[in-house]
């Protein structure tokens, strides 16, 4: 009989290069073609390639409809030879990262572009949340039309009582990011944020307050996947990909979430890295609320389960702290450009580990985790990922 | 324990009207067999029938074995709430103006977890029982209520959406000369409505129980004819402005099929009643209701409907005045559509043959109207759309939705034969 555990292969001979951030605006008229374009643009310019370069495509956004990637080639004059539509939210950067990762490894495209935005009009978040899936529609929306908010609060509401998580413990993830975000220009929120402020601040859908949710905004987000030996060539600055996990529907019979996928692949996840949680120097987690930022660091191996708070508790998650985390501000802070939200860590954490990451750099970046999270089809996340990626120090292209 | 709901005042009319706002109404088509199940007020989730797993929300397939046989099916309404959420701000128009809104996940005895709108008496981590009602956008909802009754539990604001509590509301009967008319009045009254309007034809004609009517507390006599439109729309220029739930209890029965009569005489005065009535007091009544939808405690909130069973499936002995009632359903069906939007719901309830003088040969079981009206009152409190009255209309009810061809066939066949 076959052997159905067949080892996986790593990621030899591809890199991941050139982050761009389109800086993010709370409301513009602009569809999201044009966020989606102006990425591109900033990606193919930053590595000093042609458009025609580019053989591999992937593009993640909500607000691209009547398109998807197929439309998008022809709008933008690309005629790749693999492409890719990568509905999936917050996990959306660590997959199309693997994708078209092992798109290159197997030589059917040799630089990927990979791409996300989306737009923000003024009514483009409700008109969303209305039609943003079947069972959303038949069996959450009609209950309140709280949106995410409503859907996390109640997440919240049950880790809290299971685990003994208070408010200031997730409060102290998002002042942490907010200190981070005052040293990136580019985040929407600046302004100082005290742990008193996260604590008064208004209630949304209790036990979730004001600064626990991501704003709504419009942005883009986009790196390359390309072959170590044409990144050489072109004198780019490049990231190893060590390993990566995705898993979608994780755990459906657990009445609530309260674990993600992640947890069902992190032995696999760091076997496959060679390398142990205290090594890693920064961690990208998907932070639409901060509860899920804590759920990631149990579910990935930083703690165990349960041991989320304490481990907060314990640890100094700015910049320069003790466990640096969501360095850029995340999106409590940045703002949550619809798909690119999915892009933001991966993006920030490829800026980090080419020393490129400016304001915002951990000291000698070697190692970092960027996990995804994306998908409220009705109750709970349904796609998770993670990468451990890290600096190509050496020059070795790969 | 809830607030009761105090009387609301009387109306300022220099205020604009709230105009009608809905909860969100898409559903799947899988998901409307659970909307369907909830105006009966049946708690039902989708069962395999192949592994026997309850599922939810509604899918296409079983989500343990991929079989395609998943079937609506009764289960238990009890469950624990695990976690629960104020919702303090929406995108949604309806539940904006109605924040804060209390939402939360219950996990079924039954073993599946489902998100449902949460009574507030429900405690913390309580026991719950589950409701299914169909919401102001006329879709199925499910509602965690406190295991035990409480006081005022009907008031609660969450639940009084789904609901048409007569209470504090004001009810049109159109028919009061009726002992179907008499018993409702009775029963509205009993039940805490601000005033029962009673339509009378020909007030001068005196008829058996109209002082014991007259006695009822908060009854107004109203002159209102259905075979005429003129009253009809006199009566709805008077009170139409402040009906909230109008009951038609103007019903025109007679023995007979087609060819045992000699003319049309006879069936015309049928459809006249049934049909063109129910018509005229739609015409009349219908926009004024329709516009009120959302206007406060005593907001217009129901329409009820009082149909023979067999508006579902011909009784060739009362064969005319089944098709004058399977004309009324359909229009009924009609008036569902116009009334969509507004918060209103239309009521259909389906009795057997009453307990009166042109059933009197019948053998029983038949409806006394004590019975038909407190399940019509039952119906209102509750927030039901289509009920069944009485073992005759439950059982046909019952044929009818299992096989609509095999129950024409026994209703249609020659005794003995």
């Amino acid at each position: 009989m076959a052997d159905w555990d067949i080892k996986r292969q790593g990621y030899d001979g591809v890199v991941a290069a050139v982050p761009i951030s389109i800086p993010y605006q709370r409301f513009t008229p602009d569809p999201a073609h044009w966020w989606l374009a102006r990425a591109l643009g900033d990606l193919v310019r930053g590595a000093g390639l042609r458009p025609s370069d580019i053989d591999g495509f992937t593009v993640s956004s909500f607000t691209l409809f009547p398109d998807t990637a197929v439309g998008l080639t022809q709008h933008l004059g690309l005629t790749p030879r693999w492409l890719d539509h990568i509905p999936m939210g917050g996990a959306s950067g660590v997959v199309a990262l693997r994708r078209a990762a092992r798109a290159v490894q197997a030589g059917d495209a040799s630089i990927v572009a990979c791409v996300a935005g989306d737009a923000s009009h003024v009514d483009s978040f409700r008109t969303m949340l209305s039609s943003f899936s079947r069972f959303a529609q038949d069996a959450s929306y009609p209950y309140g039309s709280g949106g995410p908010n409503a859907s996390f609060a109640l997440l919240t509401d049950h880790y809290m009582r299971k685990y003994g998580a208070t408010r200031a413990d997730f409060g102290k993830i998002a002042v942490a990011q907010r200190a981070n975000a005052r040293r990136y220009p580019s985040a929407l929120m600046q302004r100082e944020l005290s742990l008193q402020q996260y604590l008064d601040a208004r209630p949304i859908s209790d036990p979730i307050h004001l600064f626990d949710c991501v704003m709504p905004c419009a942005g883009a987000e986009a790196f390359l996947v390309m072959r170590a030996d044409i990144a050489a060539d072109l004198g780019l600055k490049t990231v190893n990909i060590l390993s990566t996990i995705e898993r979608h529907n994780a755990y459906p019979n657990d009445p609530i979430q309260d674990r993600g996928g992640w947890a069902m692949d992190k032995d696999e996840l760091w076997d496959m890295a060679g390398i142990v949680p205290e090594q890693v120097d920064f961690l990208q987690t998907y932070d639409d609320y901060p509860v899920i930022s804590m759920m990631q660091f149990e579910d990935l191996g930083f703690c165990a389960k349960g041991e989320g708070p304490a481990f907060v508790r314990e640890r100094d998650l700015e910049i320069t702290g003790s466990f640096p985390h969501n360095t850029s501000g995340g999106q409590l802070s940045v703002g949550q450009a619809g798909a690119a939200g999915g892009f933001l860590g991966l993006v920030e954490a490829l800026r980090q580990l080419t020393g490129t990451a400016d304001g915002t750099q951990v000291k000698d970046a070697s190692y970092g985790v960027v996990s995804g999270f994306g998908m409220i089809n009705y109750d709970r996340g349904v796609c998770s990922g993670a990468a451990v990626l890290a600096a190509n120090v050496t020059g070795d292209t790969g | 324990m809830t607030d009761p709901i105090r009387k609301p005042g009387r109306k300022n009319p220099q205020i604009r009207t709230v105009q009608p706002t809905l909860p969100p109404a898409f559903r799947s088509r899988k998901a409307l067999g659970f909307t369907v199940a909830a105006a009966e007020g049946r708690f039902c989730l989708q069962r395999c029938d192949d592994c026997g797993k309850l599922t939810y929300p509604a899918r296409e397939a079983c989500p343990a074995c991929l079989s395609m046989n998943l079937h609506w099916q009764d289960v238990d309404p009890a469950g624990q709430l695990i976690a629960e959420t104020t919702i303090r701000t929406s995108t949604n128009s309806y539940f904006r103006e109605r924040m804060p809104w209390r939402s939360g996940t219950v996990m079924l005895d039954a073993g599946v977890s489902v998100l449902a709108h949460i009574h507030g008496d429900v405690a913390p981590q309580g026991r719950v029982r589950m409701i299914a009602r169909t919401d102001k956008s006329g879709k199925g909802v499910m509602m965690a209520l406190p295991e035990e009754d409480v006081e005022n539990m009907a008031d609660d604001k969450q639940l009084r959406e789904l609901t048409c509590d007569p209470k504090h509301r004001r009810v049109l009967i159109t028919d009061g000369r009726t002992e179907v008319g008499q018993a409702l009045a009775k029963a509205m009254s009993g039940a805490g409505a601000g005033i029962v309007f009673v339509g009378l034809a020909e007030q001068w004609r005196g008829f058996a129980g109209q002082a014991a009517l007259e006695a009822i507390a908060n009854v107004e006599i109203v002159p209102l004819d259905v075979t005429n439109t003129t009253s009809v729309q006199e009566c709805a220029g008077e009170i139409g402005g402040k009906v909230d739930i109008l009951i038609n209890t103007a019903q025109h029965t007679r023995p007979g099929g087609i060819m045992g009569r000699r003319d049309v005489v006879t069936s015309r005065d049928e459809m006249e009643v049934n049909y063109f009535g129910l018509m005229r007091l739609m015409q009349g009544f219908g926009p004024g209701m329709r516009a009120r939808g959302a206007d406060g405690v005593n907001s217009a909130c129901a329409w009820v409907n009082l149909l023979s069973v067999y508006a579902l499936s011909n009784k060739p002995d009362f064969g005319s005045t089944s098709a004058s009632q399977a004309a009324a359903l359909s229009l009924a069906q009609c008036f569902r559509a116009e009334m969509a939007g507004s918060g209103v719901k239309v009521v259909n309830a389906y009795h057997g043959p009453l307990e009166d003088e042109w059933h009197q040969p019948l053998p029983p079981p038949k409806v006394s109207p004590n019975r038909l009206a407190r399940e019509v009152r039952g119906a209102l409190q509750q927030g039901l759309e289509d009920i069944a009255i009485g073992e005759v209309a439950l059982d046909v009810r019952m044929r009818w939705k299992e096989d609509a061809g095999v129950l024409e066939k026994e209703l249609t066949q020659i005794e003995g034969m």
